[in-house]
């Protein structure tokens, strides 16, 4: 631990700036609003990493292409998320007349609700997890399984059989990785001895010389880590295991039948199922928050968190 | 090893990501409408009627013979004809259409009315930023929008109006060569018969065209 | 939700009882692959009947973009029926011209001198190459791969795309063959910017290769699917290079002699499967082979007249008769069959698609799989719709 001062705030900035606005409120609604403001802070970050996301990944791709990506709304096209969020919400709602209309509307919900209920078990930083529960893997893995549900929700309700074909492949494909996910996290588990993600970093975020005790460093550990990339780039639907939403084959799989804002939320918890699966990676691999190099330490948690996420992103991205 | 085919497809889009950010060949965007790729000298996209001079009206080398209008293909050229006649270049007086309207939404930029066309009044025109908002009549042009100058048509495609123009200036000599000598021999037989009868010299035979 | 209900007896209009026997009970389930689709090349339809994920039954409905053109040719001049061809396979404007060209210069027993058959050899080679390219572009992007391919493949094709604009004054419509020559001659400029574009092609191949042809996942995708027997390819009919993915030595260029294709050394890919993985290798070998055939068609043209000085362009009456006249097209064989009755029209005038043709073998390739595969055998076979519904 760093004896800067400097760096030991910056690393708790968010929670003392969490502290300071409770601050304000009596004492009753002070747990209260400090969840609200964790909710609010994951709410607006990582949607706000989903806007960048689609930018990078529509500019990386052109330039593979031998082509610019999209550049004309804002600088080098950064501002490119706001207009499409704009153009889906003005889409017209188009809900097909034979379509059962009542899960065809809780679909996309259930699909952002649970996802971002899964951020809440991850630990982003040092004293920044939303939710410290003893039993946060399995709490997570509940919500993915839940993620599932809401494809089939969207499928079976859309009358419509190329959402039904995509939907009875996601099914399968999304529970037979779903053993295999739950399996290379087993050796984690084994080795801390218990299902809590913040004992789970604790664990890791110990150094022998200057390498840390990362999960990835055994061999084990290795393993896992790769079964757990393949298998979270399975689960989120991603290529090359996006037969699902097969785009040359089945239009666009269960979400066909949508459009507007609600295919706008579908692709939401996509990229959010991403983040998140990559967030557990990291807190099960890569040492959550805890830095890389022992003389890395003044780092903040919480940006070593997030590199970490985005080392393991790519493993899910979109392969040309 | 399992997976090289892939890792080989990886290093070629890593090659072209990486090249372009550096060689323009890597990154072929034309960002239009500021930039622009030059039109090929060649390139064809609706007809235009040709005229010489200064006036559209008298200098329009149309003589309304109907044969585009003929073998167009989707018959998208209609052409009526006038009931007078107006001189053309090289003098004799020929007919002018009083209509001659295309329908650039059905013509299919075949470039056959050019080809038939044996008095090298219709040619095609490189200007493809046509849209209109007009669905029934905005794409019909008539024939004051049909014309342009010869000017013009040495501008959009040189090589081919110099080489027109060197063609009708060789028929114009040819045809002025004829009326001289023409001329000439009439003039010879008035100065050689001594008759009081004024000569009246033969019309010289004029070929306007081919 | 209910499935419709699909018994053997009582589907209408698919005669042929069920080659797959569907496996357990239940329904099949038909969709219909519909005119609206991303991956079926233009407005062209497949009623499959799905058991799970495998095909049992697959009926090709097209139509979509008929256009009328063997009428309206009917109604037309010789020459003005030049234009319409263009626009059958719209990719390849340049080899329906020549098709055409060839049928009428039989009919009419016209001549064409050297030069123009060297031009058609180039501009014919380079358009084989540019289809070729973007057929296999569209292949993997129906496998999911998001159009890297393609894109690669379009910037080779914009650069011929741009060769063709020079000289013929347009890109994809070209109308430039006429019956006994071409229409304009090619210019110096304009044999050294090809010459600079086929130069630069090997190098384009070779990156194609590399990023494809040993990539596991498009080996293990179409490896073994979509098997067309020989036999069965040779008794419908089918060719191009599905015939020779098959293994069937039949290339009109060896077998026809038209044009001057004697002249020019150059090999037949021949598969040994007949599976999608052939068809792919035998269209990228095809293209190293056009390479080859530009390269001493470029190197050997003559000087000379372009237009045979008997040929007429207006009034033409070509003597009552009939002729077939048939090319080696990027997609198969394409033929013309006219028939004179000495007027400016012709009294029957039919075109042989090899789309047309070569899709009537979908539903036997696509018997057992799955729908994935389905959309891969479909664009294995290269089709066009224009050519397809004419």
């Amino acid at each position: 631990m760093s004896a800067n001062p400097f760096f030991v705030d910056l690393d708790q900035i968010f929670v003392l700036l969490r502290n300071w606005l409770v601050g304000f409120l009596p004492a009753g609604l002070r747990p209260a609003a400090a969840a609200l403001l964790g909710v609010i802070a994951i709410v607006c970050v990582f949607p706000g990493l989903f806007a960048l996301t689609t930018v990078f990944e529509r500019k990386g791709l052109g330039r593979i292409q031998n082509r610019l990506g999209p550049n004309r709304v804002g600088p080098y096209g950064l501002f490119q998320p706001i207009a499409d969020g704009i153009k889906s919400l003005t889409k017209e709602d188009i809900v097909p007349l034979s379509a059962n209309a009542a899960v065809h509307f809780l679909a996309p919900l259930a699909l952002v609700v649970t996802v971002f209920m899964g951020f809440a078990v991850l630990p982003m930083g040092r004293n920044m997890v939303l939710v410290d529960m003893d039993s946060g893997l399995l709490f997570f893995f509940a919500m993915g399984a839940a993620t599932e549900l809401s494809v089939f929700m969207a499928g079976w309700s859309s009358r419509n059989k190329y959402s039904l074909l995509g939907a009875m492949r996601a099914v399968a494909q999304m529970i037979s990785y779903e053993v295999v996910l739950l399996l290379s996290s087993v050796a984690v588990v084994m080795i801390t001895g218990s299902l809590s993600l913040t004992k789970i970093v604790a664990a890791q975020d110990q150094y022998t010389g200057i390498f840390p005790h990362w999960y990835i460093f055994t061999p084990w550990g290795l393993a896992g880590f790769l079964m757990y990339a393949i298998a979270a780039t399975a689960e989120t639907n991603r290529s090359p295991f996006d037969l699902p939403e097969g785009e040359s084959e089945l239009v666009a799989g269960y979400h066909t039948e949508y459009s507007g804002f609600k295919f706008a939320l579908f692709f939401l918890g996509e990229y959010l199922a991403m983040f998140s699966i990559s967030g557990l990676g990291t807190t099960l691999f890569l040492g959550g928050w805890s830095a890389p190099l022992s003389f890395l330490q003044f780092i903040p948690s919480w940006i070593s968190f997030l590199s970490g996420c985005a080392e393991h992103c790519p493993a899910c991205a979109k392969t040309s | 090893m399992l997976g090289d085919g892939i890792l080989k497809g990886m290093a070629e889009t890593a090659r072209n990501f990486f090249g372009s950010y550096v060689s323009k060949e890597r990154l072929t965007t034309v960002e239009y409408p500021e930039q622009r790729i030059p039109t090929a000298e060649n390139a064809r996209v609706f007809p235009f009627l040709v005229y010489d001079g200064t006036d559209w009206e008298a200098g329009m080398r149309c003589v309304a013979c109907q044969i585009c209008e003929k073998e167009c293909p989707p018959k998208c050229i209609y052409i009526e004809k006038s009931a007078d006649k107006k001189p053309d270049f090289v003098g004799k007086p020929q007919f002018y259409p009083a209509r001659f309207d295309i329908d650039i939404s059905v013509c299919m930029s075949c470039q056959i009315c050019v080809e038939v066309c044996p008095f090298e009044a219709i040619k095609m025109d490189t200007q493809f930023e046509l849209a209109t908002d007009d669905r029934f009549g905005g794409l019909l042009e008539d024939r004051q929008k049909l014309a342009k100058s010869n000017e013009y048509y040495h501008s959009i495609h040189p090589t081919e109006a110099a080489e027109v123009d060197a063609r009708l200036a060789e028929e114009k000599a040819k045809v002025e060569a004829k009326a001289k000598a023409a001329a000439e021999a009439s003039a010879a037989k008035a100065a050689a018969a001594s008759s009081p009868t004024p000569p009246a010299a033969p019309p010289a035979k004029t070929e306007g065209g081919s | 939700m209910s499935v419709v209900e699909t018994k053997a007896e009582r589907v209408t209009g698919w005669n042929r009882p069920p080659v797959i026997e569907p496996d357990g009970e239940g329904e099949l389930l038909e969709v219909a692959m519909g005119p609206h689709h991303p991956s079926t090349h233009g407005v062209f339809r497949m009623d499959v009947a799905l058991d799970g994920e495998r095909v049992i039954r697959l009926k090709p409905v097209f139509g979509y973009l008929h256009r009328n053109h063997e009428k309206i040719a009917e109604g037309a001049s010789y020459l003005a029926s030049m234009p319409y061809t263009d626009r059958l396979d719209y990719f390849c404007s340049l080899t329906n011209n020549w098709a055409y060209a060839l049928a009428v210069e039989k009919l009419a027993g016209q001549p064409v001198p050297e030069r123009a058959e060297y031009i058609r050899v180039i501009l014919a080679e380079l358009t084989r190459i540019q289809n070729h390219a973007s057929s296999i572009g569209f292949l993997i992007q129906e496998m999911g791969a998001s159009g890297t391919p393609l894109m690669y493949a379009f910037k080779e094709r914009e650069k011929i795309l741009d060769l063709f604009e020079s000289l013929t004054g347009s890109r994809m419509m070209c109308n430039y063959m006429r019956f006994g020559g071409c229409r304009v001659d090619v210019s110096a400029p304009w044999l050294d910017a090809t010459r600079k574009v086929v130069a630069g092609l090997p190098a384009f191949v070779d990156e194609f290769e590399a990023l494809l042809s040993s990539n596991e996942i498009l080996m293990a995708r179409c490896q073994g699917v979509g098997i067309l027997r020989p036999e069965l390819a040779v008794n419908a009919g089918v060719s191009g290079p599905m015939l020779r993915a098959s293994g069937v030595n039949y290339d009109i260029r060896k077998v026809d002699h038209y044009g001057i294709y004697d002249r020019f050394q150059f090999r037949i890919p021949l598969g040994d499967h007949g599976d999608i993985y052939d068809r792919y290798m035998v269209r990228v070998l095809e293209m190293r082979e056009s390479i080859r055939i530009l390269e001493q068609a470029l190197r050997d043209l003559p000087a000379g007249p372009i237009m045979d000085a008997k040929a007429k362009i207006r009034g033409f009456r070509p003597k009552p008769g009939e002729a077939y006249g048939r090319i080696e097209a990027p997609k198969g064989e394409l033929g013309f069959y006219l028939i004179s009755d000495g007027g400016p029209n012709p009294y029957r005038y039919r075109v042989r698609p090899p789309s047309l043709i070569n899709l009537t073998v979908l539903e036997d390739m696509c018997l057992g799989h799955n729908v994935a595969d389905v959309v891969l055998i479909f664009g294995s076979v290269d089709i066009v719709l224009g050519e397809v519904d004419r």
